[in-house]
């Protein structure tokens, strides 16, 4: 099944999220990931939402969140150019032998050590899916006690829209 | 005449009166709402949460509240009212259990698109989350099954939150709307100003088609052989009966109507094949599938309508009109979708529309099953038939009643036996199939229409989920003429014990149900019963004649099931004919 990244712009209203979250759930199309956040403009929010199906369940996506009044744009972000970014803090157990090993990886993938305990590393990581999939990967074999990634929030390149 | 000119007249002062900006409260501000949105009759039921709203209706006069016995009948009268009368039903209940009781009529109006502002109390703001004493969160119980919700957090929005809620429940495509108000808020005061423009960004329904598209469909009219229309509840709901019946006309082509789209076209013409689906007349059944254009006019190939998808329509082009965007290509492909309002788009239609005239021997062939193949049954001298039951109310009143319906057997024989010719003259509960929907949305029904006669028809069974509204027929003088189809069991889940789970009969005997003629007795309404036709006749006749509300009882055969019926995951046109002659 194909994978489509679409960003939904809403009105900045209580109980938005539980709207499009359900009628994702309800209708049972696919959520991978969603975010939420502000917009370029104040009252409005921003949902990026990955979600996988044909493209009739995609245009159905698109129609049934347009039924929400307070759906204002649907924006079907992956048949465009994008750049898309997910953010992950993965803590892994590092006695000092291993350390240099985890560093290392850590630089290959320009991530960023953001914390250092006795037995453990934070690391972060930014960029798309694919790269933070091979990044906990790597990391496994260390032994990753705790991983928090965003979902994926995406914009279009240049000017398309 | 002078009667009218004065209420005209006081009607004019009235509104212009309430249009005075004003410090009011909360309470105040919804009442002199609703009156400028032209309601003239709210349903419902009070309780802690919305005392001040109703301490504010003391003694109010300027519309009508009727107090009914249960939530659920204020909702379903609500809903009835739409639908006989094309304008916003409104019904109030307090928070926690009130509002909770509403759900099923919420659900109920949302899958037929019935246009409802429902308005319910809610606990103190700075309560709420709290679990607080008749605490719920209705708006997120309802969020599924209403077109849109508001929890009101601020008084100073109420005016504009009730403008836009009769908005957006009567424009597009219809459906309940929420506004759930806290009880500070109907408290509180502010400085009203009557709200009338309304602008809700990103909500702007297509009502004008794509004119392309529409080329598209009038190419197809002509080039089509077994061209067939499929209408449904969107024709009522836009007022386009008489642009269909124009296209109808114009272009010639033989028609078959969903069960929410009884009386969108008139039934006793020839082109008319009845309506299809799981009960629907062997010859809409049959033409669907080997039509070679199917034009579907709001409906949503709903999967009663449709059996088995993957057989559905399978040589049709299809062509699909419908207000809402995402209805269209949701259950059927389209090769010729287009998005606007029937009434609009058949405006648009009907000044190009071409007679199909490559469908002549179609029309024949149809005329000739229709004639060979109508609703039959095997009629009886001992024993009263429910369909001889509605053939009779048909003949009667000559088709000119309003007939309300509950769900189950009942309902499939008043839709194949009283022919409608027009439309609001049919209410009943298609989408959700509410048990208990039948007789409070006569009530509503009646309201709307006091002119007219307003027949109920119920089961049983259903009759027992909201009987307690008798009390409301006695009350406020609804001359509701209530049917009851008494076959003693729930019928329809009995017909398909028998048909489907092998005779294997499971909880559907109703022994034990009340004397209905007592029952309606006791709340103050005349009661009838009739066990043969003679009795039949006679008591219907007296019950027509008597002036008030009327619960008829026919005591029917039991066994008696409703055929054409195609079993779930069946096509359409695999239908099992019944014992009929
Ligand atoms: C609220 C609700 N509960 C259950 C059902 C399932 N159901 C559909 S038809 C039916 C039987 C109805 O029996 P009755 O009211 O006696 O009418 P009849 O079929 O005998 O005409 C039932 C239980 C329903 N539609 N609605």
């Amino acid at each position: 099944m194909i994978k489509h990244t679409i960003a939904v712009i809403v009105n900045d209203q209580p109980g938005v999220l539980q709207r499009v979250s359900g009628l994702f759930g309800r209708r049972g199309f696919n959520i991978e990931s969603i975010t939420v956040g502000t917009s370029e403009e104040v009252g409005l929010s921003r949902m990026v939402i990955v979600t996988s199906g044909d493209e009739q369940t995609l245009e159905q996506i698109t129609k049934q969140l347009y039924k929400l009044i307070d759906v204002i744009k649907v924006i079907h972000l992956s048949s465009n150019p994008i750049v898309a970014r997910e953010l992950a803090l993965i803590k892994v157990s590092a006695e000092p032998a291993t350390r240099p090993e985890i560093f290392g990886v850590v630089e290959t993938f320009r991530a960023a050590v953001v914390d250092i305990g006795t037995h453990s590393v934070m690391v972060q990581v930014v960029g798309d899916t694919e790269k933070i999939d091979a990044m906990v990967e790597l990391l496994k074999p260390y032994g990753i006690r705790e991983l928090s990634r965003t979902g994926v929030t995406a914009l279009n390149r240049g000017n398309s829209r | 005449m002078v009667t009218q000119n004065a209420t005209l007249k006081s009607k004019e002062e009235l509104m212009e009166k309430l249009r005075q900006p004003e410090v009011i409260t909360g309470s105040e501000i919804l009442l002199r709402s609703l009156v400028l949105e032209g309601v003239d009759c709210v349903f419902g039921y009070p309780g802690g949460a919305v005392l001040y709203i109703y301490d504010a209706m003391h003694g109010f006069s300027d519309f009508n509240h009727v107090l009914t016995r249960h939530e659920q009948g204020a909702i379903h009268a609500a809903d009835g009212y739409a639908r006989a009368s094309g304008k916003v039903g409104v019904c109030i209940a307090t928070s926690g259990p009130g509002a909770t009781n509403l759900v099923t009529g919420i659900a109920t109006a949302y899958m037929d698109s019935v246009p409802l502002v429902v308005i319910t109390g809610n606990v103190i703001s700075s309560l709420i989350g709290t679990d607080a004493f008749q605490e719920a969160d209705i708006t997120g119980i309802t969020m599924p099954i209403t077109k849109h919700s508001y929890l009101v957090r601020d008084v100073d929005d109420l005016a504009r939150i009730i403008h836009e809620a009769f908005h957006i429940a009567n424009t597009g495509r219809k459906g309940p709307v929420l506004i759930d108000i806290p009880k500070d808020i109907s408290a509180n005061k502010t400085l009203f100003k009557p709200v009338t423009d309304v602008s809700i960004r990103g909500y702007s329904p297509t009502v004008s088609p794509n004119k392309l598209q529409v080329d598209k469909m009038i190419k197809a009219i002509t080039e089509a052989e077994r061209p067939l229309i499929l209408a449904g509840g969107g024709v009522i709901y836009s007022g386009g009966h008489e642009e269909l019946h124009e296209f109808v006309k114009k272009t010639d082509i033989p028609i078959t109507t969903t069960l929410l789209g009884l009386g969108a076209f008139p039934s006793g013409e020839d082109l008319f094949l009845g309506m299809p689906g799981m009960h629907g007349t062997y010859t809409a059944n049959k033409s669907i599938q080997k039509a070679d254009l199917l034009i579907n006019i709001g409906a949503r190939f709903d999967d009663r309508v449709t059996g088995k998808l993957s057989g559905f329509a399978p040589h049709a082009k299809i062509i699909h009109i419908d207000i809402d965007p995402a209805e269209i290509g949701k259950n059927v492909p389209t090769d010729i979708p287009i998005v606007g309002d029937v009434k609009t788009v058949l405006q648009i239609a009907n000044l190009q529309a071409k007679r199909a005239d490559k469908a002549d021997a179609w029309r024949a062939e149809l005329l000739a099953s229709k004639a060979q193949y109508p609703f039959r049954y095997k009629d009886s001298e001992d024993e009263l038939k429910p369909q001889w039951v509605v053939e009779m109310l048909h003949e009667t009143t000559n088709g000119d009643a309003i007939v309300t319906t509950d769900v189950g057997q009942h309902q499939m024989w008043a839709a194949q036996f009283y022919k409608f010719n027009k439309p609001r003259s049919w209410v009943t509960s298609g989408g959700l199939g509410t048990m208990g929907f039948g007789f409070p949305s006569a009530i509503g029904a009646q309201m709307a229409n006091p002119d007219r006669l307003v027949i109920s028809i119920n089961g049983d069974g259903g009759m027992q989920m909201c009987a307690q509204e008798l009390a409301i027929c006695a009350i406020n003088k609804i001359p509701v003429k209530v049917v009851i189809l008494n076959n003693q069991v729930l019928g329809m889940v009995r017909q398909w014990q028998e048909l489907i789970y092998d005779n294997r009969y499971s909880h559907i005997d109703l022994s034990g149900s009340p004397d209905f003629v007592k029952l309606a007795e006791a709340y103050g309404v005349k009661g009838f019963r009739a066990t043969n036709k003679e009795e039949a006749k006679a008591v219907w006749e007296e019950a027509l004649r008597h002036p008030g509300p009327a619960v008829v009882e026919f005591v029917v055969r039991k066994e008696e099931n409703v055929y054409p019926m195609v079993a779930q995951g069946s096509t359409i046109d695999e239908m099992i004919m019944g014992d009929a002659e």
